[in-house]
């Protein structure tokens, strides 16, 4: 059948706009509207003592300037918890405008709105903002050290400590014929997608009604927080994301200051008023991620199994915890990967300093843990000699012991149970794909070149399509056209065509007559959001659902008038026929109109549903009770738990022993998301996840001062990879569906980043057999790192060197 | 600073002639976006490095962000929307180009698409057609525009995808 695609690599609709500018961003929408701009703390932690706007009232074109004292009711309390947890004991939020201190540089502090950007940016600059300056706190050591307090009421800058054990551990350490322990770092990256973020507020004052577009993951969600921010009734607002240009995470945080202070202009000035964010902005004032010091003991055994793991680490979180401990929690409950580990505790401290808020990038926590998990299975395998892929596969949760329970708590709150994986084919087909067992040949004829070549690898397995819910709506019109949608968000994942494939299929209609909204709270008011790699799980199974259930009431009503049974139906190209009696058929769009009963007739079609254009039975009703007028169906999609994906890479590097450049001169990945819908955009995400992995081993940090000041706060400064910076990826799939969902999908779109630092790092370390225990790593690093005589070898290093193969 | 020293400029854009008042300060990509209405070119750093808001200027492509709208007062300018050629017949032919990114899914959010587009068309545009085409001539196409969603491979498959159109249609 033409009409099923689920699973082709179906090329995707929304490019046909977006290839000839006719996509529409968010500083596209709102021509007339006035422009936002925001005077941003220049310090790091101070009091504001004084703001004095004189010099800026003379600016022709302003129209508006605002302080945290214009801000009234819950505007002025502080921005929203958005995820409490009993363990975040000391939980702050800034206020959407500084009242009174600023805890990080970039902290809004003044709103101006005038008649263009460039207006209320020269208004910013004359507005003269007094400080007093604190001492500030940058980085986990200082955090941990607590000499300065971030928060004066938290002495010891500790907003939670996140804990979780699976048994005695250190009875198990003990026990254990072998231990190790080491200390790692982590550095800040951020998701940084190409369009920072923005919003745009129109008041309607003649039915008092907002509509606010924004560059979001969560519009539903955005909606409810304006309303209960700007004491409107939930009916009054609507948001809705227009195309996003990248989320990775950033932008599902909400509500921005930005977010409430637009709107609230824009119902007191009576005018559309937009904020379209820049890109320095984007660095200093909306969130980052990764930073982590990692303190790892295990216990092991004579093979390199792992009897017992004990982690404890210190995360920074900056300034503030609007999104609670999600960050904390993922990485503690996935470090685990897909490894058996009998006993396991772990400890993650999440603390203040004076830095932008962190909270989710692409992999959120998860490449953190990996970094941990993995290091560790290099250390072990090091300490005995072993292969390192041998170690890691006595170590595999085995595929006939799902669903494995790890009894930890996952963050959605529900039990970290894997539901179906095969770990150790993971394993067999990267070490085919990137040739593991070649490399000692690899390596001899780099030297002979005068190269470093090493080689490493890291799995993962990832919690992927979290709940609550994902609702989904399915509507056949008189015209052919299926209407779908989903309150779910769109950042370049290619929703408006996955979607279309799963109703496509579902339905058996042709995939031209589907058109997908998504993120639209007209459309679709219930929603969660678009992240954990939930939306292809999630909105895609209640989509899924809803289609199904517009099927039934279809083929319900098709088999009335075609005097057959509803089991002896099928659709097939918008039609819908008898099973093979060919000719015996009612189109789609005529069951769509007879749906619907009618007393007028607007159209042709119309007329086949009016009260007197067939013998009706008069004992009944036109529309039965229980039933409904249309042929739609909304329906959800409520997960048990989380559904886990995995997937295994691997990089060889090559490293130049005058320049101590590293070059990733092969990269494979061994990718497990279930079930896909579509193959080609699962590549994609791959691709692109592969892209920040290694711009997050390599290349990218977020360089603070002490003073707290982020000296790369542009594109000149902060290293995003460009395509001369990633390596040519191989990819090879396995599909373990997952029981759990009606599909059989896991999420796919953060998996390709979450092992990049750690099979890099090992990579790296293989190559100049010193320990690696700080990534992102720099030639420079690396040359200090290899020239510093106390820098720790690795056995494995000391092995070779008396072989005489150690460069 | 004085902001009330305008200029009215005539520019070609996209064929056609289009004049604008504008203050002498003005970016070409804000002149572009805002006073012309061509929201196709984006803005994704405003200093030059990510390549997003790349437009042709006399053929050559140029970052819209670090040119003033002034300078190009009396040029033709080309935007993502003039890429596309009229068909005579009402509808558009989209450059291989455009046609190569959607076949390769050189693009997710799209956002920094159109200066992929452009700086890809242009070198295109210039070589000869028939010649092979290398994969240091497809780095030199690619290399200087930032994408956060695709890695880079499919825009560089779509690059070949392009010239063996563009091969096959001279």
């Amino acid at each position: 059948m033409t009409t099923k695609l689920f699973g082709e690599p179906v090329r995707r609709r929304e490019d046909a706009r977006l290839i000839i500018g006719k996509g529409r961003y968010l500083d596209d929408i709102g021509h007339d509207a006035l422009a936002a701009a925001f005077v941003r703390s220049p310090h790091a932690h101070a009091r504001i003592v004084d703001i004095d706007v004189e010099a800026a009232l003379d600016v022709e074109g302003l129209v508006a300037i605002y302080t945290y004292e214009d801000l009234s009711g819950a505007l002025a309390e502080p921005l929203p918890v958005l995820i409490p947890h009993p363990q975040l004991h000391a939980p702050r939020t800034g206020y959407p405008l500084a009242n009174g201190e600023v805890n990080h540089v970039g902290e809004p502090i003044v709103m101006v709105v005038a008649t263009d950007r460039y207006i209320a940016e020269d208004a910013c600059d004359r507005i003269l903002v007094s400080y007093e300056e604190l001492p500030v706190v940058v980085g986990v050591d200082a955090a941990r050290a607590a000499t300065h307090a971030v928060h004066t009421e938290i002495p010891d800058n500790v907003a939670a400590r996140h804990h979780q054990e699976t048994g005695d551990v250190e009875a198990a350490l003990g026990a254990s014929a072998h231990t190790l322990e080491f200390t790692q770092y982590i550095e800040r990256s951020a998701c940084t997608p190409m369009e920072g973020k923005g919003v745009h507020a129109r008041w309607d004052a003649d039915d008092s009604s907002l509509r606010v577009y924004t560059s979001t993951q969560a519009s539903t969600s955005v909606r409810a927080a304006i309303a209960a921010k700007l004491a409107l009734s939930l009916d009054k607002v609507e948001v809705i994301a227009p195309d996003v240009g990248g989320g990775f995470g950033v932008k599902i945080v909400h509500p921005w200051p930005e977010e409430l202070l637009v709107p609230m202009a824009a119902i007191a000035l009576g005018r559309e008023v937009k904020w379209a964010e820049d890109r320095r902005e984007h660095f200093i004032s909306s969130a980052h991620e990764r930073q982590q010091r990692q303190e790892i003991r295990a216990g092991y055994d004579d093979e390199g199994r792992i009897t017992a793991l004990d982690v404890h680490i210190w995360h920074d979180n900056g300034a503030y915890t609007p999104y609670g401990i999600i960050v904390p929690i993922v990485t503690a409950t996935q470090l685990v990967g897909p490894y058996v580990i009998p006993t396991y505790r772990v400890i993650v401290e999440s603390v203040y300093t004076n830095t932008v808020i962190v909270t989710p990038y692409r992999g959120a926590g998860r490449p953190q843990g990996c970094y941990a998990m993995e290091r560790t299975m290099d250390r072990i395998a090091d300490a005995l000699d072993l292969d390192r892929a041998d170690v890691r596969e006595r170590n595999l949760i085995q595929p006939d012991q799902f669903p494995y329970d790890h009894h930890l708590t996952f963050q959605d709150g529900r039990p970290v149970i894997y539901d179906s994986g095969d770990y150790p084919g993971l394993m067999a087909k990267l070490r085919a794909l990137v040739g593991w067992d070649g490399a000692e040949t690899l390596r001899s004829e780099a030297a002979a070149r005068g190269k470093l070549l090493g080689i490493g690898m890291a799995m993962y397995v990832e919690g992927t399509g979290p709940g609550p819910y994902e609702g989904g709506h399915v509507q056949v019109l008189g015209s052919g056209k299926v209407l779908v949608s989903t309150g779910l968000t769109t950042q370049g994942q290619g929703h408006e065509t996955a979607f279309a494939q799963i109703v496509a299929s579902e339905l058996g209609v042709p995939i031209e007559d589907v058109e997908v909204t998504t993120g639209d709270t007209r459309r679709f008011p219930y929603a969660v959001g678009t992240f954990a790699s939930r939306a292809a799980v999630m909105s895609g199974n209640a989509i899924a659902l809803a289609a199904r259930g517009v099927k039934e009431k279809a083929l319900r009503i098709a088999a009335d008038v075609l005097e057959a049974a509803p089991e002896d139906l099928e659709i097939d190209e918008g039609l819908i026929q008898v099973k093979g009696v060919p000719g015996t058929s009612i189109p789609l769009r005529t069951v769509a109109v007879l749906s619907n009963p009618l007393r007028y007739a607007f159209d042709e079609a119309a007329k086949q549903a009016t009260q007197f254009a067939g013998p009706g039975d008069d004992s009944k009703p036109p529309v039965a009770p229980g039933d409904a007028p249309g042929l739609e169906h909304r329906d959800y999609y409520s997960p048990i738990r989380s559904t886990f994906a995995s997937g295994a890479h691997a990089a060889i590097v090559e490293i130049d022993p005058t320049t101590w450049e590293i070059d990733i001169v092969k990269y494979a990945v061994v990718h497990d998301c279930g079930t896909i819908v579509n193959p080609m955009i699962v590549e994609g995400q791959v691709h692109g996840g592969v892209a920040q992995g290694v711009g997050g081993a390599l290349y990218e940090r977020m360089a603070y001062d002490g003073d707290g000041q982020l000296q790369n706060a542009s594109f000149m400064d902060f290293l995003m990879p460009y395509a001369s910076e990633v390596p040519d990826v191989v990819i090879d799939h396995q599909m373990t569906p997952s029981p759990l969902n009606p599909l059989g999908l896991k999420g796919a779109g953060e998996a390709g980043v979450i092992p990049g630092t750690a099979a890099i790092a090992s990579a790296i370390e293989d190559a100049v057999g010193r320990r690696i225990a700080a990534m992102p790593i720099s030639p420079t690093e690396l040359y200090d790192l290899v020239r510093n005589p106390d820098s720790e070898l690795t056995a494995t290093a000391g092995r070779r060197a008396g072989t005489g193969a150690m460069a | 600073m004085s902001v009330d020293t305008e200029r009215t400029i005539t520019i070609t854009v996209n064929g056609v002639p289009r004049e604008a008042t504008v203050p002498v300060r003005r970016l070409l990509s804000d002149a572009l976006r805002h006073d012309l209405g061509l929201t196709g070119t984006h803005v994704g750093c405003e200093h030059g490095v990510c390549g997003a808001c790349t437009v042709l200027v006399d053929g050559d492509p140029v970052r819209s962000c670090l040119m003033l709208a002034v300078q190009v007062d009396g040029h033709e300018v080309t935007t993502v929307e003039g890429l596309a050629r009229d068909d005579n017949r009402g509808g558009q032919v989209l450059h291989p180009v455009q046609e190569a990114f959607r076949e390769c899914h050189a693009l997710q959010c799209g956002f920094c698409t159109p200066g992929f587009l452009m700086t890809i068309a242009a070198g295109l545009e210039k070589r000869d057609p028939s010649a092979e085409l290398t994969e240091e001539e497809v780095d030199d196409m690619v290399g200087g525009n930032l994408c956060r969603c695709t890695g880079y491979a499919n825009i560089k498959k779509a690059v070949h995808h392009a010239a063996a159109a563009m091969q096959d249609g001279s």
